[in-house]
């Protein structure tokens, strides 16, 4: 596949490479040096012992930063049958599917979009790519890029930090309520779209937001590592909601981290969903700093074939009378594997605290696989811990009772997976929902209706 | 209209039917009755499709002349079969309306499925609530075979069988349930009422009872059979 970039990096990484990276995005000297000390701790950091199976990662044949010109120069027919089927079957819309395919990087939104940013202009909200903020609000970017997950935090963390592009900059005033979640921009936006992508959220005292991020159609990449880093800091009283709804083409690492930081009596939930890519490892964590602070991470994860979906969360209580809530539903099938992996931390002094964990898998044949580790270190004496866990096999007999009225299996199959997730389904964006749902009987039946 | 020829099953190699034959006729009502495990819920699985249950080669169950033995349970429910579960599971968010919606493979427009079903929850005494609760999920008993009814009356299936319909329910839904299915076999529907007991057949008249016994029909007879079984049990039969 021919593409027309106007720059792109050799395959490798190096400090050379970092730093002409950051010079073609004419960065300041400051984030520069933070790229190549980044650059520096990636080389020194070890894989993670756990988790999934990293070791076939070649990290020397890698591209790590392309930049294209308008559009990459794929054409719709090139991509795998597949991957085609799927967008016609879930029903994107036709610029947007060659969006997202890769195959355009640009779309015509800026009339539709130009209202909804006028709007958040007026609020003073400010809502751009991470590369843009870096030039145009340094000090607000140089105060918090980095500050939750430095690059120590973990190799695909340092890993980001040294070469990362594009990703979402969304900093929300005192106050202001953003009322429509920030989603569609997102969706048809080129810059936010990447392997490395770098988000960066903040809401002030007060204030409130939704983001999301991703769609159900697959997302092609021929590059097979996504290594993202997402930070929110939610100030005193604000709420922030994450979305993502992640569907990767199944030859991709899809390794991300992301942190929120949530301050007195403010709320953070991540909801995450992810299907798709060969191996996920992700685990959306809420630092409760402040009193009366509330984490929720609502999650899906779907494995089949060959896939193995590591997710999870992490709840760390640090003031008191702070809660928080798990609740994370995988499924699992044709050979699939799903782990779930969770910390709760209450350290001293987190006095009357409350978690509540609940894991649910469903396993739908003999092949596939599920996991738990749930991890739980509670040093207070008062907490308020709930732990439910449940494995289910997709039963035979729930299966004749949906035929036996007439359904047909495939989609009796779908109609049960739909219903098990349906708890954190139901908080997903409307149109999200109805896509994952449609995304789901597929995966079941391979038709969709 | 349904026939039974040399019905045969077996489950992990362990034989629970053993040379049935009988034809059903339609329009009529009937009583499977025998003690715990001679295989009467086997029976029913049987006629609706149940894959765990394998058939020797001569064993045949024949619906309106065509051979169905072999074919899946919902082609079996298009060609109007319908089993009312014994014990009928909960289905974590999918509620009975959302199930009837797929099981009428969007025929019936929403709207009128939604007027149909509050109809028959109105004259079985469903709580409405029930209807938008996931199916069966922390529903009682009696509330649990209501929803089988109520499933069969949207469904209309031209042969039923009611697997302990009457188990596990007080005396008025009971009588409730009864006049319910009076009206609902009008209309010339073939009913088999697998059951205990003869107090649903009190307000039910079964055309013939059957018996089973170790997987065998032993057995058949009119309703006064039903009051020997009653007084004498199966011993003697």
């Amino acid at each position: 596949m021919p593409e027309r970039a106007v720059f792109k990096t050799k395959p490798g990484l190096s400090a050379k490479t970092v730093e002409e990276i950051s010079n073609i995005k004419e960065e300041p000297a400051w984030m520069r040096d933070f790229r190549l000390k980044s650059y520096q701790t990636f080389v020194q950091k070890q894989l993670p012992s756990w988790g999934g199976d990293l070791s076939k990662i070649n990290f020397d044949n890698i591209v790590y930063f392309i930049r294209a010109i308008k559009d990459r120069a794929k054409s719709w027919e090139n991509l795998p049958k597949e991957i085609r089927e799927t967008y016609e079957k879930i029903g994107i819309p036709e610029a947007e599917k060659k969006f997202l395919a890769g195959v355009s990087s640009q779309y015509d939104s800026e009339v539709v979009y130009e209202s909804v940013r006028q709007e958040l202009q007026k609020q003073g909200v400010i809502f751009c790519d991470t590369d843009s903020a870096v030039k145009k609000y340094p000090a607000i970017v140089k105060k918090y890029f980095g500050k939750l997950i430095p690059p120590n935090d973990n190799k695909f963390a340092a890993l980001n930090s040294a070469v990362w592009s594009g990703g979402s900059f969304v900093y929300v005033p005192k106050g202001v309520k953003v009322s429509l979640p920030l989603q569609a921009y997102f969706r048809i936006n080129a810059k936010n779209f990447g392997q490395f992508e770098r988000t960066l959220i903040i809401a002030e005292e007060g204030s409130s937001v939704h983001y999301v991020e991703g769609c159900t159609a697959p997302i092609y990449s021929t590059d097979s590592l996504h290594a993202a880093v997402v930070e929110i800091f939610v100030k005193k009283g604000a709420r922030v909601r994450y979305t993502t709804v992640q569907n990767w083409s199944k030859n991709v690492y899809n390794l991300v981290t992301k942190r929120a930081k949530a301050e007195e009596n403010a709320i953070m939930e991540w909801i995450d969903c992810n299907l798709g890519s060969q191996l996920t490892m992700k685990y959306p964590s809420v630092y409760l700093s402040g009193k009366g602070a509330r984490g929720e991470v609502l999650s899906i994860a779907l494995a089949g074939k060959e896939q193995h979906q590591d997710a999870g969360a992490k709840m760390i209580h640090l003031a008191p009378d702070t809660s928080s809530r798990i609740i994370s539903k995988s499924i699992s099938k044709d050979g699939g594997r799903t782990s779930y992996r969770g910390l709760v931390y209450v350290a001293p002094g987190a006095k009357n605290s409350s978690v509540y964990v609940s894991c649910d898998a469903l396993i739908m044949d003999e092949k596939s696989r599920s996991d738990t580790y749930p991890y739980m270190k509670v040093i207070q004496k008062d907490t308020r811990v709930q732990h439910e866990a449940t494995v289910e096999k997709l039963g035979e007999e729930k299966l004749f009772y949906l035929t036996s009225r007439g359904i047909k299996k495939e989609e009796a199959e779908g109609i049960l997976v739909n219903g098990f997730i349906e708890p954190v389904a139901k908080e997903i964006p409307f149109e999200y929902s109805i896509e994952l749902n449609r995304l789901i009987n597929l995966e079941m039946s391979g038709s969709v209706g | 209209m349904l026939i039974l020829k040399n019905l045969s099953a077996k489950i992990n190699n362990k034989d629970i039917l053993r040379d049935i034959s009988f034809t059903f006729e339609e329009g009529k009502v009937y009583a499977l009755m025998g003690p715990n495990g001679s295989g009467k819920s086997t029976l029913a699985f049987s006629v609706m499709g149940h894959p765990s249950y394998s058939f020797p080669e001569k064993s045949k169950i024949i619906f309106d002349g065509k051979n169905i033995t072999r074919l899946k349970p919902e082609r079996r429910a298009k060609l109007g079969i319908f089993l009312s579960f014994q014990s009928p599971l909960a289905l974590s968010g999918v509620n009975v309306f959302q199930l009837l919606r797929y099981a009428s493979q969007k025929k019936i427009d929403p709207l009128s499925l939604k007027e149909k079903l509050e109809d028959y929850s109105r004259k079985l005494k469903v709580a409405k609530e029930l209807l938008e609760r996931p199916l069966n999920e922390g529903f009682s008993g009696g509330e649990r075979k209501k929803m089988e009814i109520l499933q069969a009356a949207i469904l209309n299936p031209r042969l039923a069988f009611f697997d302990e319909i009457d188990t596990g329910v007080d005396v008025d839904a009971l009588k409730t349930i009864a006049l319910f299915l009076n009206d609902l076999k009008k209309g010339g529907k073939t009913f088999v009422l697998i059951t205990h007991y003869n107090r649903i057949l009190k307000h039910i008249k079964p055309d013939a009872v059957l018996v089973m016994k170790e997987g065998r029909l032993v057995r058949v007879g009119d309703g006064k059979l039903v009051d020997k079984i009653e007084k004498e049990g199966y011993e003697k039969i």
